[in-house]
């Protein structure tokens, strides 16, 4: 982009036109090309770190990561519903020409010419730093990583310069799908090592400021909280060329600031307007909209089954019968979002999940439901919420608490705020609360391992405890690692039924994601991580 | 004069040290868990403690406060990890930003206010007064952030005449070299007079937000303060010595009338800079205001601690030149001192 030309244009228009004002959405001939280059994105909050692997990396840091770094292998993309989606099932190289499956282990054979930003060669030698430090730094990328059965750098060998071997602690399906998330990011290792330090020996503080990796785009400019500007990276070879060159990243507080930009026509793309926007927006026609329900993602309504009075199966049973579905769908969520209520009552449970429950609102049930607990006079509780989400969870919550008065239930609302949330969670002493989960892969035994196994991990936010739950997903697991699909499809169907059954939490509805772009925007990509990928998009 | 400002700077320095104290103490009680809100999405217990030991919150509270001094007194505000840049240098970057502002919103209003002021209280009872009445007070009552969002509304969203509000330069400029951090002064500077032009336009809309803040209290305290001074025996024998109209009311009248006007200028600039925090969360200006929210709602503490540590500083200095200002409008103040 020539600034100069770009400001002589600008300014002779603002003269022409008289008017004192340069308005920046008007465009010389000249300029259109450079404009139609460029990406202009804007969203509530930015990054903090540009490296996933850094201390308290946010989620707009991961897009960053996303764009400026290869992995070894990375998804197929496929078509869901209109929509370009990754493909679960389908995996080619990125970084990696060839991937051979053996029974213990997985080697990958590197592209020959592919290099780093800086210039220099990407090796074996570099995939294994990198992935010695995804499973060594600690934190979340570490925990990322075990999820996947990745847990030591004796796993990681170099084969020769271009050729990397993965040996397999455990036979685990998730393995080879874990090297394909945003985590195991392959980083420049001499870069890198030569700004570490002795007391950072990662150099986590070079690559939080920093972009070293041999991705499409790099990061040229990052002013934290305001801006971070991507250009493309020329000699790419995860893949074909970009269109974009040059991708501005805004960061606009104000929600009807980031529609009005859009209106007007001077942002290109934002993901995170309230639903109310998205639905206007739609409306009116005159940009295109996406929404993509989460993959593996579902909001709920929990309890904690560990103490009074939801530890009575009853007082459960009653409150997903009181809930008003239908009502939150429209009032909260304008529509946006899928159900996971009011399943015909002859549905046959699937292999898949999320999958809706078969309750509907039925307060008289509830009612009964409530007094065969023994609490014909009601009881009283309160219901939490993360003030992080106010948007949809404070209309949710209220509609909750009316429904919830009609059977006699009274609660106190009470609101947390984002950064005292996960504490509160972590103490699993909330007696009712919403909340949302949704796992990056899309596996039905990853998704119970973490919220209903008994081994109590943070997202068990009820205390739920069941042997035979456990039993159905340590089943699934083993059966999926050894490709024994009938067993497989037992231990979900059991495990989806027990959940249902013993409801210690009650699925609402899978979010949405929601992007909206001009109509000249094409290429938009669902990921797992639900962030945006620069590599596809197009312009004009 | 010198033994004014060396008296002053001296009393300051106990608040100061004061301020440093309670900012400590206020960030580590404040609810929410560092730790645990930076371990992300997916943390289990042992991560949380993990990053809890790297950021040192582990350690007991007065340990912590002595790492904190110590550091301090090296100049060092610590780093803020939402944005992970070092405080001291995201402070002196974002404090010309949020100046840049109030000083553009304040000197705009004073450009209003006073003459305005000056005439409702002359021309008392006339349409001007009623007029400075009314705007004063839609002026206080009408909060800042919709004051703001309806500006751009109207003027960005409807007519097209104001720029995006998209910060401080539209997206295909690139900001003039840093001298003063003022980018109307730096692009001056520079002689790049189409970057002085659309940094004033983006500072245009926000400048007009919080000068009709300003305005209320400046017009109504020079208006009342001038009424004082017209009705004082000093006008009466002026206007009996014949002079004229201009001569009493600006040389006489108005000088006399300044003092509490500065005085109200100074609480209005802290008052600007803390109405900052909204309008420049609705203009996504990058200045000192959001940056300290943001900090406050992740319980990122150097943050905080750092823009509490540099308003105290500047309220110092801010009050010492109001101090001075006395001492050059009225001979008194510079004795009695």
């Amino acid at each position: 982009m020539n600034r100069r030309e770009f400001v002589k244009s600008a300014s002779a228009t603002a003269v022409a036109t008289g008017t004192g004002v340069a308005a920046p959405a008007v465009f010389s001939s000249a300029q259109a090309q450079a404009r139609n280059e460029t990406l202009l994105i804007v969203s509530e909050s930015g990054p903090n770190n540009l490296d996933i692997h850094g201390v308290g990396t946010n989620v707009p840091g991961y897009e960053a990561n996303w764009n400026t770094y290869d992995r070894l292998i990375t998804h197929e993309m496929t078509e869901k519903d209109g929509v370009r989606y990754y493909d679960r099932d389908k995996l080619k190289g990125e970084l990696a020409e060839d991937m051979n499956i053996g029974d213990m282990s997985v080697t990958f054979k590197l592209k020959k010419n592919a290099t780093f930003q800086d210039g220099s060669p990407v090796t074996a030698k570099d995939v294994k730093w990198s992935l010695d430090r995804a499973v060594s730094v600690g934190g979340f990328p570490t925990f990322q990583m075990k999820a996947g059965s990745l847990e030591k750098p004796e796993q990681f060998v170099v084969v020769d310069d271009h050729t990397v071997r993965v040996d397999f602690i455990r036979k685990d399906r998730l393995t080879i799908p874990d090297l394909a998330v945003i985590v195991p990011c392959v980083i420049n290792s001499g870069l890198v090592q030569k700004n570490a330090t002795e007391k950072d020996p990662w150099g986590l503080e070079y690559t939080k400021q920093n972009t070293a990796g041999s991705g499409a785009y790099r990061v040229t400019k990052w002013t934290p909280g305001t801006e971070v500007i991507f250009e493309r990276f020329e000699d790419w070879k995860g893949g074909p060329l970009p269109k974009i060159k040059r991708v501005i990243w805004r960061m606009v507080p104000s929600a009807g600031n980031r529609r009005a930009l859009l209106e007007r026509g001077d942002a290109d793309i934002s993901y995170d307007l309230p639903n109310k926007d998205f639905v206007e927006l739609k409306q009116s026609g005159k940009l295109n909209i996406v929404s993509v329900p989460y993959s593996n993602g579902v909001q709920y309504i929990g309890m904690n089954v560990k103490n009074p009075p939801f530890d009575n199966l009853k007082v459960r049973e009653a409150i997903a019968y009181a809930i008003p579905y239908q009502k939150i769908m429209d009032a909260a969520l304008f529509g946006l979002a899928k159900p996971m209520f009011g399943a015909p009552a002859d549905a046959k449970t699937q292999v898949a999940w999320p999958e809706p429950t078969k309750f509907v609102t039925d307060l008289a049930k509830a009612k009964q439901l409530l007094a065969e607990a023994g609490y014909p006079n009601g009881l009283e509780t309160t219901l939490s919420f993360d003030l992080g989400f106010a948007g949809v969870n404070e209309p949710l919550c209220v509609l909750l608490q009316e429904n919830l008065a009609q059977i006699g239930i009274k609660t106190t609302i009470n609101k947390i705020p984002g950064a005292n949330w996960r504490t509160e969670l972590t103490k699993k002493v909330l007696p009712l609360f919403t909340n949302v989960f949704s796992g990056w892969l899309d596996y039905p035994e990853y998704f119970f391992f973490w919220c209903y196994h008994g081994n109590n991990s943070i997202f068990n936010t009820m205390s739920y405890q069941s042997a035979a739950m456990d039993a159905f997903i340590d089943g699934a697991r083993a059966a999926a690692a050894n490709g024994d699909k009938a067993a497989y499809d037992a231990g979900v169907k059991g495990m989806v039924d027990l959940a249902f059954a013993d409801v210690p939490r009650i699925p609402l509805y899978q979010p949405y994601v929601n992007v909206a772009m001009q109509k000249n925007i094409t290429g938009y990509e669902y990921w797992f991580h639900r962030r945006l990928d620069y590599r596809a998009f197009q312009k004009g | 004069m010198l033994k004014l400002i060396g008296s002053r700077l001296a009393t300051a320095v106990p608040s100061l040290i004061g301020v440093v104290i309670v900012t400590f103490m206020l960030t580590r009680v404040l609810p929410g868990d560092t730790a645990a809100y930076f371990a992300g999405p997916a943390a289990t217990a042992e991560s949380i403690a993990e990053i809890r030991t790297k950021l040192g919150l582990d350690k007991p509270l007065p340990v912590q406060f002595v790492d904190y001094v110590s550091a301090l007194a090296k100049g060092d505000l610590g780093s803020s990890l939402s944005t992970g840049q070092p405080v001291a240098a995201e402070i002196s970057a974002r404090l010309p930003a949020s100046a840049e502002l109030t000083l553009a919103g304040l000197i705009l209003a004073l450009a209003i206010a006073v003459p305005f002021g000056i005439m409702a209280a002359v021309k008392q009872g006339s349409w001007v007064d009623h007029a400075c009445r009314l705007i004063t007070t839609a002026g206080v009552s009408l909060p800042v952030f919709f004051t703001g969002l309806l500006l751009v509304y109207v003027f960005y969203f409807k007519l097209g005449w104001a720029p995006a509000p998209l910060g401080r330069l539209d997206v295909f400029f690139s900001a003039p070299e840093t001298v003063t951090g003022f980018y109307l002064i730096d692009s001056l500077i520079a002689r790049d007079f189409e970057t002085f032009r659309a940094a004033l336009a983006q500072l245009a809309v926000p400048a007009i937000t919080l000068a009709i803040f300003a305005l209320a209290p400046i017009a109504r305290m020079t208006r009342a303060s001038m009424l004082s001074v017209l009705s004082s025996e000093f006008v009466r024998t002026a206007r009996a010595a014949g002079l004229t109209d201009t001569t009493v009311i600006i040389t006489y009248a108005f000088r006399n009338a300044m003092l509490p006007v500065v005085t109200t200028l100074g609480m209005v600039f802290s008052f600007l800079l803390g109405a900052n925090v909204l309008v420049e969360k609705v203009f996504a200006w990058p200045g000192i205001g959001s940056y300290a929210v943001e900090a406050l709602i992740t319980s990122d503490y150097a943050p905080v601690q750092g823009f509490v540590l540099a308003m105290a500083i500047l309220y110092v200095i801010l009050n010492l030149l109001i101090d001075i200002a006395y001492g050059v409008i009225d001979p008194r103040a510079r004795s009695e001192a």
